[in-house]
């Protein structure tokens, strides 16, 4: 695995330099075990299979994929909710991988997480200020009376919730305000690093707007480093710096956001933008529709070599032997592949091949 | 004449809150071989006005109808219950969001579909409704469908399972399918297999098609007809084209520069609405989108805009309090990148039309 | 799934040992009883209690007593001796075995023919009249101590003292034979106690067929078969009621394991001699060797019974697999 590669090529260094989370061959494993009785391991689920990459501060990374690749599982263990079965997790410098219980309490004012549910998760026994303000209770902050409350209430006031509400129930919001709850509350130690997880996916569409627009300005005033998880492509590239696809538990492809749009290499990632409905007639005619084959296998018994190589409409016989290497490839992505795709097969399948000016 | 014709559809349920209007004055038409879809958020009545098509309103007890729906000419609101059923999965076939709950747990697909037939054709035998079972199977591309037949739903995959419904759903050669948010659930490749399948199978078996969805995309890609619905009401009707290229509702605006599009430059910064979809109990007064608008006026707080023809055309109606030009000139700006005020301090707002 | 039995039926014997060890030590080496005493139950002789010490070895260590007692029950299925009443225990057991069997499946059929179709009915026609008064009289009839219900349902129908002499009273049951042997005499006096024990049941199982029926018509599912054109009847029953009665398959099962070791109250009031009965009158003698014996077998049946819904279940539930 050519850990040079990916810290070198992904474009060129951000404006802030240096790197926030390095992940080495992440591995995590969920074993399948036998019955009660007899506890053998029959198998395990890989749902990360050996990933690398390397997150900026103070950009918008994106993990892309469809159910099953492993996503939600890497943002969890960067977040050290799961335990890693190997691999090492540089946050800030320091490998968190390994680190006991007692020693990740600290870690969580670092860095916090969002998820995709706004109706399932906050506690709905808790006021709306309580839910905000658990987290200086969990670390003993702001003890003084009436201090907490004015914390949290500038924070409801930072993400645009009215502070007058502090003693509402979450069930007396609507979705997209649950999911502000959601971002004051991560706010609230002012961490370094933000994960979201599909922080969109469960909201109308016309909320959705208004909730990236507040994740990004949040992220311009306080020098947030966020980790964007989703399965939207249009709402990833329009959030995310540079973007790593995964499929099966592996990165098949990491580029900036810009590149990876307007030239994916990995076959599997031109077919997940083709397949992206586009709202545009004319486009949507003409465009050609790469359709994939079959299903996602089970990542319990992943395909040898090249993950993709069943549904691949460029397969061949070495995709069946060999597994290709993330390497740069034209234009600098880094992708895992041995038959890339051209500019022209690019140009035929990609609506993002080449964005129009607003018509 | 139009194969379904919804007129001034009102669908409203009592309950402990109050009165939901969750339709409150749709009308929409559907022709032979024609795909029309219906787009709108939580809220808007989408959902409801087809169940109440399909007659599955009436199960909900507390439902008050009224308007009415013809279909093939026939009046399916004065319809009798065993009217309804006979042609519910019969001439009108429905699909819905989530396959996998949508399926029986406990019996084999084969027996599900078997069953849709015999709930019709009584006088099929078991053996070649089967037959029947395995051929749509292999329509809708299930691989080895004589083996699959006998699988439980719980062993197929999400996509696979979507397949299955619509297999159950075209199994009696419907003339109207209704697809409600069928691939909201699905993976993206998934679910371009199955918009494409539909497609596909539209045009073979020349069935109509309304397709209800959130998703713009989707419509783009499969419709030929669009109603914007809102607040239980439909508030832009047009062809495809028209309705992106020259959309005349601050709302479908809205719609249009909120979401983030593949085929636009990557930087464009994202157009929310604000507010959110408003209360069916309590609508607000005058025009139900008046509290979101960027462009509203004194008078539409007042004043509850019609579903009319947009002026000299016969083939798109909006519900619009704003001038035809002033609607004109807004778009000109918010298609050309410019925020919403910015636009409204641009154009001259004239008079409102009444 | 055989893998699935055979790992259950090993299981099984396992916990009975345990069951077995567990009672033993209660009841054997607790410190303030002597064993000898205790088995030979109130009043005993001076000469019953050495004869008892030598035949019981109750010099030997304890282990070496529970050893013997395990030796016996396995090879010679012989659960001991009861000296209060003179038998020994398995005579007992499985003199008692039909009546608690008959009371209990008899039970059995009568509040899953009630229970069930009021839980439908009252799904179906939920808030109204019918729903409303169902539910009523089944928060009555679980409130209802069945000791109270056996009484009142005496005090009106039994033939010899009721007010409407309709059924066989207390003591119809007759002390010798069994539904098998003499079910002319045992049927007719048994309807009064299937009834009474069925009731508090019959009540529950309403209730609960009638809340999942409920949800499983909200499910997605049933929407479906309705989109399908299906018939109204074919919705509740083919889909709806197909999927709520699998809950009840596991209850059924427990609460018939618990039964057949014994339903103590209603035996007591209609003179039923069951192993409820035996076991109720061995405690109050203190004649352990036949509690001990009446625990392993409702033991045994409750882990059964366990087994076999387990089973039952997967039959009914495709996505169960084992």
């Amino acid at each position: 695995m050519s850990v040079d590669a990916t810290r070198q090529d992904t474009g060129q260094a951000a404006a802030q330099g240096d790197t926030l989370i390095e992940v080495r061959d992440l591995v995590k494993e969920f074993p399948i075990k036998g019955s009660y009785l007899v506890r053998r391991q029959l198998g395990a689920v890989h749902a990360v299979d050996g990933v690398t990459f390397d997150v900026r501060r103070g950009e918008t990374f994106g993990l892309v994929g469809e159910s099953g690749c492993g996503k939600s599982t890497t943002a969890r263990l960067l977040m050290r909710l799961l335990q890693p079965t190997s691999g090492s997790v540089r946050f800030d410098g320091r490998e968190i991988a390994n680190l006991k219980a007692n020693e990740i309490k600290p870690l969580r004012r670092e860095m916090q997480m969002i998820f995709q549910d706004p109706y399932s998760s906050l506690n709905p026994r808790r006021t709306v200020g309580t839910i905000i303000g658990e987290p200086f209770a969990i670390h003993g902050m702001h003890e003084g009376k009436g201090d907490r409350k004015r914390a949290v209430q500038e924070l409801m006031d930072t993400v645009g919730l009215n502070p007058e509400h502090y003693n509402r129930y979450p069930h007396e919001f609507s979705g997209g305000q649950r999911q502000r709850i959601g971002v004051a509350r991560a706010l609230a130690l002012k961490p370094q690093l933000i994960v979201a997880d599909e922080p969109v996916s469960a909201l109308d569409v016309s909320i959705q707007a208004q909730v990236l627009n507040l994740l990004r300005d949040l992220q311009r005033e306080l020098g947030l480093t966020l980790i964007f998880i989703a399965h939207d492509l249009s709402v990833v590239r329009h959030m995310c710096d540079r973007v790593a696809v995964m499929y099966l538990g592996k990165i098949v492809e990491l580029a900036e956001s810009d590149q990876l749009y307007s030239h994916p290499r990995m076959p599997y990632t031109g077919a997940l933008m083709s397949a992206v409905p586009v709202a545009d007639p004319e486009l949507a005619a003409t465009k050609k529709r790469q359709l994939l084959a079959g299903d996602v296998p089970s990542p319990t018994n992943p395909p040898p070599a090249c993950r993709f190589h069943t549904r691949c409409w460029k397969a061949q016989e070495i995709c069946r032997t060999e597994e290709p290497q993330l390497e740069p490839k034209e234009g600098g992505n880094i992708a895992a592949c041995h038959f890339p795709l051209t500019d022209a097969e690019v140009a035929e399948r990609v609506p993002s091949a080449h964005p129009q000016e607003s018509a | 004449m139009a194969l379904l014709e919804v007129r001034d559809l009102k669908v409203h349920f009592k309950t402990d809150d109050g009165i939901v209007k969750a339709v409150d004055g749709v009308s929409y038409t559907v022709d032979r071989g024609r795909a029309l879809g219906i787009v709108g958020e939580s809220g808007s009545g989408k959902s409801v006005s087809s169940l109440t098509v399909m007659g599955l309103t009436r199960f909900a007890g507390n439902a008050d109808i009224s308007g009415s729906i013809l279909f093939d000419g026939r009046d399916l609101l004065a319809a009798s219950d065993e009217d309804m059923r006979e042609l519910r999965g019969n001439d009108i076939a429905m699909i819905f969001q989530d396959p996998l709950s949508s399926l029986h747990p406990f019996y084999r697909i084969g027996d599900q579909l078997v069953e849709a037939i015999r709930a019709h054709k009584e006088d099929v035998s078991k053996a070649a409704a089967r037959d029947r079972a395995i051929e749509m199977l292999g329509l809708v591309g299930i691989p080895e469908p004589r083996r699959r037949v006998d699988a439980y739903p719980h062993e197929f995959s999400g996509g696979m399972r979507q397949r299955v419904m619509i297999a159950m759903a075209l199994i009696n050669d419907p003339k109207l399918l209704i697809a409600d948010e069928p691939t909201t659930a699905l993976d993206v490749t998934v679910q371009a297999q199955i918009l494409d399948l539909i497609e596909r199978l539209q045009h073979e078996l020349d069935t109509a098609i309304v397709m209800i969805t959130h998703d713009l995309g989707v419509v783009a890609e499969v419709t030929d007809d669009i109603a914007v619905m809102y607040a239980g009401r439909v508030v832009e009707y047009a062809d495809k084209e028209t309705i992106f290229v020259g959309p005349e509702h601050p709302y479908t605006w809205g719609l249009l520069r909120s979401i983030p599009r593949l085929d636009s430059p990557r930087g464009e910064e994202l157009v929310p609405i604000d507010g959110r979809p408003p209360s069916l109990i309590t609508r607000p007064s005058g025009c139900a989108f008046h509290p979101r608008c960027p462009f509203v006026r004194e008078a539409h707080t007042r004043i509850d805009p019609k579903l009319e023809p947009v002026a000299g055309r016969t083939d798109h109606d909006v519900a619009c309090l704003l001038a035809p030009q002033t609607r004109n000139d807004l778009w000109q700006h918010l298609a050309a990148g410019e925020a919403p005020e910015r636009a409204r301090a641009a154009v001259p707002m004239g008079e409102s039309a009444e | 799934m055989l893998t699935f039995i055979v790992r259950r039926l090993l299981w099984m014997v396992v916990l009975l040992l345990v069951i077995s060890f567990l009672t033993y030590l209660i009841f054997y080496t607790l410190p303030s009883a002597d064993p000898a005493l205790l088995r030979a139950g109130r009043q005993p002789t001076p000469e019953l209690i050495a004869s008892i010490r030598e035949t019981l070895g109750l010099d030997q260590p304890w282990y070496v007593q529970y050893l013997k007692y395990l030796e016996r029950l396995v090879f010679h299925f012989d659960f001991g001796y009861s000296y209060q009443n003179n038998v020994s225990v398995r005579e007992q057991i499985f003199d008692r075995l039909p009546a608690t069997l008959t009371l209990a499946f008899g039970a059995m059929v009568v509040w899953l023919l009630v229970g069930i179709p009021v839980g439908i009915i009252s799904a179906i026609r939920r808030g109204r009249a019918s729903d409303r008064f169902a539910m009523g009289a089944a928060l009555v009839l679980i409130s209802a101590p069945v000791y109270w219900l056996g009484l009142v349902a005496l005090y009106l129908f039994s033939k010899d003292i009721g007010r409407i002499p309709l059924l066989p009273g207390q003591g119809a049951y007759p002390s010798q034979g069994s539904i098998f042997s003499d079910p002319a005499t045992v049927i007719p006096a048994m309807i009064l106690p299937w009834c009474v024990l069925a009731a508090s049941f019959a009540a529950i199982y309403a209730r609960f067929l009638r809340g999942n029926l409920l949800e499983v018509m909200s499910e997605d599912y049933i929407r479906t078969a309705r989109a399908k054109g299906l018939r109204e009847r074919a919705v509740v029953f083919k889909h709806g009621v197909r999927s709520a009665i699998t809950p009840i398959v596991t209850i059924l099962g427990l609460d018939l394991g618990i039964l057949l070791g014994g339903a103590i109250l209603t035996e007591t009031v209609f003179n039923i001699p069951g192993i409820g009965r035996l076991a109720f009158d061995a405690i109050q003698k203190s004649d352990m060797p036949t509690v001990q014996g009446t625990v392993i077998i409702g033991a045994f049946f409750i882990i059964l019974l366990n087994l076999v819904v387990d089973v039952v279940y997967a039959f009914l539930d495709p996505r169960v697999r084992y």
